[in-house]
């Protein structure tokens, strides 16, 4: 297909663009079969906003005389406004707009176009393997074994082709806990926690059905992360009654007889319609302009955004509290095992593993415990909040995951290396992107694509140094220590950065923020001068001494 | 002493809010000026100090198989649980702390007693800290417009506001005395703020006693005399800042507003602040929500809609900014009223002032800011934060609901003021504590009469003598949100109001951000100071060693020891922390790890190891503010009030709980 035939009026002049908080500004609109590209024709001040297809998630348009109005609602939930002169070119570009933007095959994606314009310094594709991550294990205990017998993506079609699982429990065994956990979703090894060797596992729901099937080799598996004489938690993401439902559709629970050893704990977490539907209500609330107190806390407080936040995070906290205080091991499922699941796994991560509070460790999971483990990204994300039309598997899963990363670091603003920025740059990017690394639903949609030979990968460019500088925290120090966040509701705020980023004026607070940079800047030069300082001086010194 | 009828009581029980399972036992004293409670145990002993002056109210319980339980509620929004074992132990503590409480006689009030062992000079000079006549002056009062009245030197026309009066240079003694028998109290006309650059002021006064038809021909004179102090713009706004049902039933009673039809040129407006009862209420609503033992993120935010509070902060807060608007960007002056003058009055005067001026968003002009709109004009200090007893109707948040539209804002301009959250909250708990006389009494003349500054001290000298402690570290005097007006947003969906946890659950830490950026970036701006002295002596060595190329032995074994040794980033960050209450379900699970160390067991929220402070007085709070304990790795800037890195250590501990 050509997006040529898609773009009747690739050109139009004397458009006015409008924007909350900026004047608005005259210039000329291009159409390209990526972008809609803006560009103010004023000598002094020159603009350019360019914007993916990919990225809009509604548009709206209407008519007053022969002068139309283009409303764009974007993933990003940045709201823009074009005054196109002329009716038809009006029309045309709305229409091509919204064909553009709603392009049926992954093939006809940017990222497949997409030519990076700076050097890659490493490839992204092959930053963060599992194979490095069991070696790391592997430096610590020898109670795990790297499989493969999802090689050909037989086994479990949403897993990688290599997983982490107990030593003693061989592909046989695998092949069959597979066949008893929904969507061949066996437990494999999401953390492994050094400090007194308790791991954590993730999975599907078993498939006990009504009549309690069991299935021993899946007990062996999961009882071989325990040790003697000790018991494991099961953190079952749904609530009793939707789990005892499940039966009912050949799904179920870890039942007592058959794991004496486990005891479960129901940690209701959201599903996905539902979070859809709070995540549109509260960008709702956050666009409203009304100056009235009560329908702006009533509109936040119906929406449930924090409530979804506040019960992710308290899931995340017990599965950590159980692993590091209760010394136990711990599994977590849902249903699928590839959304609540994977929410409480990483979060989980975040408070007990320094590691995954650094950049380069925040991405590592992000690859293991998101994609690798089968997040639909391109389901969860093909709309935003904006949306009009009926949603099918949409949902803010992996926003709601970001913002508890959010929560946690405004607790320990000290303890991160990465900033807010970097937590909106992986948002906005799992929407709408120019990287491949969002596409695809799985490992295997990946590999069919051929993402990794053919799109560049985001970590390929944010890796590089002068990408990563603007997402560094300046006051960060590691900090070695488990942090234990506070989910009380006066500990927990709306996250402005994402909700209110296009609605407030950013000015004061992006200048606050140059400030705490520029002290610690400061205070680093000041140091390296005084070292150097302090060398020279005595290293003249033991001349004079020699002498 | 006579008040109290129980000394002492040993084995009682100090609750921890948050879980009940983290009581420690130790013994209670009650002393003429707090309650003291001494954890037992050898080794912490850590006392919680309770001024009398802060208790609100006093609640005994049912008596239960533990014992009986005595809840404390303070002002600065501690709550204390206790356990006392004998019940007629508990009624003896309850009835002396009732009348310790509700002291009679303002020779009762710690301020009296409190002696931090400064000479008389040094009170002198504290009490000077702050001069209205030099703010005046700044503002550049009196000129051609404006002049300094002597017209109520013997509070002889109005006896809740100051003896030195600026008015109009047109009022004269009879326009004033004539205005102020046309007004509540008598409380005429005066200027508030001063705008230099376009002769633009800010008058306040009370209503006026327009009923439903009478008038005043000074009282319109007064106002025509504001108009006139400003040649560039003829019109004067009148702002009554009560909601329009609430003036309108005071006309009923002989009181009213101004009718625009008998001034000439003004234009009135209304904006609807709740009166003092309303926003009592509002506070008791909000502070039942803040302690729901572990509410729902709904029942949070309902309670929070309920209460009304952030509505009501918002009201002043569009207040403020609709005269700092009408001054700054028209050019017009203000009057602005309420019904008395001394509530509302104060609270929008000193918002827009904030607003126009950036003086009063530096530590001194904040406390020149407060001694000038509250002090000096008649805030009735001694009502509305109930100091001595009286009538409980009187009571309301009025400074503190202007205090959080502080904070508010320094959440919208982070770098615009000169203090930080912690100056703020110290001063709110000093309005209340009565331990400096600044905020005795309920009028300038009330206070002279008891010879106030002969008698007690200043606070704001003990806060400007450990400013260290408040600065804001990302002020800097050139910064551009430093320099003229703050335009503030106002929809919520531009300007998140948010719930003042450091504030409202002051005393519960585990509520807060286990972190502190401001006091990170303070000790590393220390640091910096600290690296530029060393920088200096280095490159004078360097240059001295340089010059003589002949060894000198004697300066370097000087040198040794001045080059100090500054840790840089090395120390760790022991940020132990453990964790909530996450689940129920833990509890009843049968094996419990033995991991379960004593450390989470043994700690305590609220409390202070008062050896280690000399200064009694911010026994009670200052544990609390300042211990972040990633930064004992830090040298705090502080002086004396700051607590030790042990105390703070512990009760960051303290507040999560293993289930």
């Amino acid at each position: 297909m050509e997006f040529a035939e898609l773009i009747k009026t690739p050109r139009a002049d004397n458009v006015v663009l409008h924007r909350p908080f900026h004047p608005a500004v005259e210039g000329t609109l291009c159409l390209t079969g990526h972008h809609l590209i803006f560009s103010s024709r004023r000598q002094d001040n020159a603009e350019e906003l360019w914007l993916l297809h990919s990225n809009i998630d509604s548009i709206e348009k209407r008519f007053v005389g022969s002068l139309g109005t283009i409303v764009i609602k974007c993933k990003d939930l940045r709201i823009i406004q074009l005054d196109i002169p002329g009716m038809e070119e009006c029309l045309n570009i709305a229409s091509s707009i919204e064909a553009l933007s709603t392009l049926d095959s992954v093939t006809l994606m940017y990222p497949f176009f997409y030519r990076p314009m700076f050097e890659v310094l490493e490839d992204g594709w092959s930053s963060f393997l599992l194979e490095q991550e069991f070696e790391l294990l592997s430096s610590v205990t020898n109670e795990w074994r790297l499989s493969c017998v999802n090689k050909e993506f037989s086994v479990c079609p949403s897993y990688p082709p290599v997983v982490i699982v107990p030593k003693c429990i061989d592909d046989e065994a695998l092949r069959k806990v597979a066949l008893f956990r929904h969507g061949g979703r066996f437990p494999v090894l999401s953390y492994y926690h050094k400090k007194n060797g308790m791991a954590m596992m993730r999975s599907s729901q078993p498939l006990t059905g009504t009549n309690g099937r069991r299935c021993k080799e899946d007990e062996k598996l999961i009882n071989a992360t325990l040790r003697s004489g000790r018991r494991g938690f099961v953190i079952d993401t749904r609530p009793l009654n939707v789990a005892q439902q499940a039966r009912a559709k050949g799904g179920g629970f870890e039942q007592e007889v058959h794991y004496p050893q486990w005891r479960r704990i129901h940690k209701y977490i959201e599903r996905f319609n539902i979070l859809q539907e709070s995540f549109i209500k509260l960008v709702e609330a956050c666009n409203d302009q009304s100056h009235n107190m009560d329908r702006w806390l009533s509109k936040l407080e119906a929406s449930n955004w924090l409530t979804h936040i506040k019960e992710l995070l308290t899931a995340a906290c017990l599965a950590a509290q159980c692993i590091d205080r209760e010394g136990a091991s711990v599994l977590v499922h849902g249903s699928e095992g590839t959304d609540s699941t994977l929410q409480v796994t990483s979060l989980a991560q975040i408070i007990l593993d320094p590691r995954c509070r650094t950049i380069r460790g925040f991405e590592a999971l992000l690859v293991r415990e998101w994609l690798q483990a089968g997040h639909p990204f391109q389901q969860r994300c093909a709309q935003s909040a904006y949306s009009n039309s009926k949603q099918k598997w949409e949902a803010p899963v992996f926003l709601l995951f970001l913002e508890c990363v959010w929560q946690i670091h405004r607790q320990f603003p000290c303890s991160f290396e990465f900033n807010e920025q970097f937590l909106i740059l992986l948002f906005e990017h799992a929407y709408a992107s120019q990287f491949g690394t969002f596409l695809g639903n799985n490992e295997n949609e990946r590999a069919k694509l051929k993402l990794p030979q053919k799109t560049m990968s985001l970590w390929s460019w944010v890796n590089r140094p002068e990408e990563l500088s603007r997402f560094q925290n300046p006051l960060y120090e590691a900090n070695s220590l488990v942090i234990w966040p506070s989910v009380a509701p006066q500990s927990l705020q709306l996250w402005e950065g994402v909700f209110l980023r296009w609605n407030r004026p950013s000015k004061f607070l992006e200048e606050a923020e140059e400030e705490r940079i520029n002290i610690i800047r400061y205070n680093k030069e000041l140091q390296a001068k005084v070292n150097t300082l302090r060398r020279q001086l005595a290293e003249m010194e033991t001349d004079e001494e020699v002498q | 002493m006579e008040h109290i009828r129980m000394p002492k009581v040993e084995n009682v029980r100090l609750l921890d809010r948050l879980s009940s399972r983290r009581a420690v036992v130790g013994t209670l004293y009650l002393t003429a000026t707090h309650v003291i409670f001494v954890e037992n145990g050898s080794e912490t002993r850590k006392e919680t100090w309770v001024l009398h002056s802060q208790i609100s109210s006093i609640e005994k319980q049912a008596t239960t198989a533990t014992g009986c339980p005595l809840l404390i509620r303070c002002k600065n929004f501690q709550v204390i649980q206790l356990v006392i074992p004998q019940e007629r132990d508990c009624h003896d503590v309850y009835i002396s702390l009732i009348r310790l409480a509700r002291p009679v006689k303002y020779e009762e009030l710690y301020c009296f007693s409190f002696n931090p062992k400064l000479d008389k000079e040094e009170r002198e000079q504290g009490w000077k800290l702050v001069d209205l006549n030099e703010e005046y002056n700044r503002m550049g009062v009196p000129n051609n417009y404006w002049q300094i009245s002597d017209v109520n030197r013997d509070y002889g026309v109005c006896d809740s506001y100051p003896t030195e009066i600026y008015v109009p240079k047109s009022a004269t003694a009879h326009i004033i005395v004539g205005s102020s028998k046309f007004r509540s109290r008598r409380r005429f006309p005066a200027l508030s703020y001063y705008c230099k650059g376009n002769n633009a002021s800010i008058c306040r006064s009370s209503q006026p006693l327009s009923g439903f038809s009478a008038r005043c021909l000074e009282d319109e004179q007064m106002l025509q005399a504001i108009r006139k102090a400003n040649p560039g713009s003829d019109f004067i706004y009148v702002v009554d800042t009560r909601p329009k049902l609430n003036a309108m039933a005071n006309r009923a009673a002989g009181k009213g507003y101004e009718n625009e039809d008998n001034y000439s040129n003004i234009k009135f407006q209304f904006i609807g602040i709740e009166n003092i009862h309303v926003m009592r209420n509002s506070l008791q609503k909000m502070l039942e929500v803040c302690e729901l033992k572990s509410p729902s993120m709904s029942d949070f935010l309902w309670g929070l809609e309920n209460s009304g509070w952030l509505k009501h902060i918002k009201a002043i807060m569009d207040a403020g900014i609709f005269i700092a608007k009408a001054v700054a960007e028209e050019g017009v002056s203000v009057l602005v009223h309420c019904s008395d003058g001394w509530d509302r009055t104060a609270q929008v005067c000193s918002v827009a002032s904030l607003l126009l001026d950036p003086y009063y968003r530096t530590m001194k002009g904040f406390m020149v800011l407060i001694e000038k709109d509250w002090v000096s004009f008649g805030h009735k200090f001694n009502h509305r934060y109930g100091n001595l007893d009286g009538d409980p109707k009187e009571i309301s948040p009025v400074i503190d609901q202007f205090i959080e539209c502080v904070w508010q804002l320094m959440e919208q301009f982070p770098c615009a003021f000169e203090f930080n959250e912690r100056f703020l909250i110290h001063i709110q708990h000093h309005i209340y504590s009565c331990q400096f006389g600044n905020f005795l009494c309920n009028s300038q003349k009330e206070r002279r009469e008891l010879k106030i500054k002969e008698r007690t001290y200043s606070l704001w000298a003990h806060l400007w003598k450990n400013r260290a402690d408040y600065l804001n570290p990302l002020y800097r005097s050139d910064h551009s949100q430093t320099q003229g007006t703050l335009h503030p947003q106002i929809a919520p969906c531009n300007f998140l109001y948010k719930f003042w946890s450091g504030m409202y659950n002051r005393f519960e830490k585990g509520l807060h951000p286990r972190q502190s950026v401001t006091d990170y970036l303070m000790a590393v701006k220390e640091e910096t100071q600290q690296l530029e002295e060393e920088l200096e002596v280095l490159q004078e060595r360097l240059a001295n060693l340089q010059k003589s190329q002949s060894g000198d032995n004697k300066v370097k074994s000087k040198q040794q020891d001045q080059s100090k040794q500054i840790g840089l980033y090395t120390s760790n960050n022991t940020l132990a922390n453990t964790p909530q209450e996450y689940s129920n379900d833990l509890k009843s699970f049968p094996s419990r790890s033995p991991s379960q160390g004593d450390e989470e067991d043994s700690a305590l929220i609220l409390t202070q190891d008062n050896l280690k402070s000399s200064d009694p007085d911010l026994s009670a709070n200052s544990d609390q503010e300042s211990g972040v304990e990633d930064l004992s790795c830090r040298s705090p800037s502080g002086g004396g009030c700051l607590p030790s890195e042990d105390s703070g250590k512990d009760s960051d501990e303290a507040v999560f709980l293993a289930g």
